[in-house]
């Protein structure tokens, strides 16, 4: 079953809102047991195409499916996915085990049963001694951790998560993504992983889609995504990057067209003794700024753009004092992406 | 300070410091005394609270321990449980404290049938501006005077009303004035105070909440029985507080659509004013003030009153 049909298969999936058309004709394969990522920034539809599968909303038009059954028409209590929230959204006057539980309590599990099976589940998030606890007693990772545990204890075919890192601290968050990649491992089932965090997308997932305006703007594995963007949009999204639109293409290129380049794929050197690439430029120093592991240096090309420079930190680091004196940078040709002209939507 | 101390002089609009000025120095001298400011804040609710409510209650306890001199129909201050005793254990009293019970906790579950349905489409599937519209037509009722709404419902409920009019076709018949008359009316009444806080309740609940439930195969009833429910309960114990003491003590709607029926606050009505014996209708006033204390109590035990 699974070999001939995707996890979940969106077609020509459209939400309008009043005006606003919030998810514009995305087609889209998921594939059994892929972590895939749902990149964009707010207001990109990326949570409305989640909450399209989940069921929460009805598409204006297209329709959704798993496995090859169409699931469009169908109530969320009816389909093989289950929700992390963004809130968590824990019933509050339930404990920890009666939330886990829950899922299983309206399956008409015996109470019995589904209390083991609760406290299993527990423990795979660690939470094994927090059952009786109420989730207002539970610190937010705690509660993250309930809440997966409560999604995935009803064995669902895919997992949808809404920013489930949003809320918490860098040092949890961090500890949280290894969490949830071991998690998916585990399962062994189908991750949706809605996020406005491109490093959090990049770091966890097998597949990521770039959403702008209620489109896929770019469909592709981490290293596509941040190596070849497609677009001015991902490009400045996924990471930093320099854009050079046809004007300065030109006279740095020798050829016109969109063009962009990682701040860390370009050298640098003083004017007198250029660094060796396959093409360089002059300018001057504009700025100097002590990013801890590298620093970040932006230079005013003659060539008429300002672009940012990342150099590793070594023994002969840049120094703040060297502003404004003049430098030449290089670059491959190998690490210049063509870019498509902003995409245009019919 | 740390501004002025940074910024280069002229560069910046310069702020004049604070006029010393009487209001400023009564503030200063306030905001570094705690406890002076708390007194002069709660001096005058509390004297109020005081005297009308604990005061009141007290006076009507010590009066229902006195009598009337049966011949000159002044109160007389000698100390007697007479009148407790006689509401205790005087058959009419115990009819009747059973029918005003009856008749408040029917009006209660008729108010809270009706308003969670209309409090569920108020706060969780009306848009925004039909909400709005609801809420002012939920309080609407509550503008105009008590005794004509009373004598609408009156109206709506005679042989000739329009209760009548419309139930003929079906075969139906408006039930007449007497009890059920009594309880739709109060019903009536009192809806507004009911749906008001489930309404608050229900708002204060995260969608989301809703969504897990029937994400995780909640169908409708169960995700309202498991979830909903438990969850705004201390909101409608709060709207049922409301329909059940104002029920208790009504005697105005019972006299207008009841019939010849009576009810505690008749009682009442009747020994201050006819019979002229205010101690026994002190002791009858006790009866309802019990019961809501006892009511209190069971719903306290609930565990639905800490969330209020």
């Amino acid at each position: 079953m699974s070999a001939e049909y995707p996890a979940i298969r969106l077609t020509g999936l459209t939400k309008v809102f009043g005006t606003a058309t919030a998810v514009d004709h995305v087609d889209l394969d998921i594939a059994e047991g892929e972590f895939f990522s749902m990149l964009g920034p707010s207001g990109s539809g990326k949570t409305t195409v989640l909450r399209l599968i989940a069921g929460f909303e009805q598409p204006t038009s297209g329709t959704i499916s798993l496995f090859g059954q169409d699931v469009t028409q169908r109530a969320p209590f009816d389909r093989d996915v289950n929700t992390v929230f963004q809130d968590y959204a824990l019933f509050p006057h339930m404990s920890v085990l009666e939330n886990v539980a829950y899922g299983l309590r309206v399956r008409g599990v015996s109470k019995r049963d589904r209390l083991a099976r609760a406290r299993e589940a527990l423990d795979t998030v660690r939470l094994g001694g927090f059952g009786d606890r109420k989730p207002s007693q539970l610190s937010g990772g705690q509660r993250q951790r309930v809440a997966l545990a409560r999604a995935t204890v009803v064995r669902p075919k895919a997992l949808l998560l809404d920013e489930p890192l949003g809320a918490l601290d860098l040092k949890l968050r961090e500890q949280m993504q290894v969490e949830l990649k071991e998690l998916q491992r585990d399962l062994g089932i189908t991750f949706i992983f809605v996020t406005h965090d491109q490093e959090e997308a990049l770091t966890l997932s097998d597949r990521i889609a770039v959403f702008n305006d209620g489109r896929i703007e770019q469909l592709g594995t981490p290293a596509e995504i941040y190596d070849r963007p497609v677009s001015p949009f991902v490009a400045a999204f996924v990471g930093t990057s320099n854009v050079f639109d046809d004007e300065v293409s030109h006279r740095l290129f020798g050829h016109g067209g969109l063009h962009s380049l990682r701040p860390e794929k370009i050298s640098i050197g003083s004017e007198a003794s250029p660094p060796a690439a396959d093409r360089t430029a002059t300018g001057t120093l504009a700025e100097v700024i002590y990013v801890g592991s590298s620093t970040r240096l932006i230079v005013d090309l003659d060539a008429g753009k300002r672009i940012t420079v990342l150099e590793q930190n070594d023994a002969h680091r840049v120094g703040e004092d060297q502003r404004g004196s003049r430098v030449s940078v290089g670059w491959n040709d190998v690490d210049v992406v063509d870019l498509e002209p902003a995409i245009t939507h019919q | 300070m740390t501004v002025d101390a940074t910024a280069p002089p002229g560069k910046r609009m310069t702020v004049p410091p604070p006029r010393d000025t009487l209001g400023r120095r009564g503030s200063v001298f306030l905001s570094r005394h705690r406890r002076l400011r708390l007194t002069l804040l709660l001096s005058a609710p509390l004297f109020w609270l005081g005297l009308i409510y604990i005061v009141a209650l007290v006076a009507l306890l010590i009066t229902s321990l006195w009598t009337v001199d049966t011949f000159t129909g002044q109160i007389s201050q000698t100390w007697t449980l007479e009148n407790i005793i006689t509401v205790l254990t005087g058959s009419l009293y115990q009819t009747v404290t059973v029918r005003t019970v009856g008749v408040a906790l029917l009006v209660t579950i008729v108010d809270i049938v009706i308003a969670l349905p209309i409090a569920f489409y108020m706060a969780k599937v009306a848009s925004p501006r039909m909400q709005r519209i609801l809420v002012i037509a939920v309080l609407m009722p509550l503008w105009a005077s008590y005794l004509v709404k009373a004598y609408a419902w009156r109206s709506v409920l005679s042989q000739e009303g329009i209760l009548n009019w419309l139930l003929a076709p079906f075969g139906g018949e408006s039930p007449g004035y007497g009890l059920p008359a009594t309880i739709i009316t109060l019903s009536y009444l009192w809806l507004p105070y009911v749906i008001l806080p489930i309404y608050a309740g229900l708002e204060r609940v995260p969608d989301s909440l809703l969504e897990a439930s029937s994400d995780l195969g909640g169908k409708t009833v169960s995700t309202l029985r498991l979830v909903v429910l438990p969850i705004i309960w201390p909101a409608i114990i709060a709207g049922s507080i409301f329909s059940f003491s104002l029920s208790l003590g009504d005697y105005i709607t019972v006299n207008i659509v009841g019939g010849a029926n009576q009810l505690l606050g008749n009682l009442v009505y009747t020994n201050v004013g006819a019979a002229n014996n205010l101690p026994l209708a002190a002791a009858i006033a006790l009866i309802p003030i019990v019961i809501i204390f006892g009511y209190l109590a069971t719903v306290r035990r609930t565990g639905a009153l800490e969330n209020l």
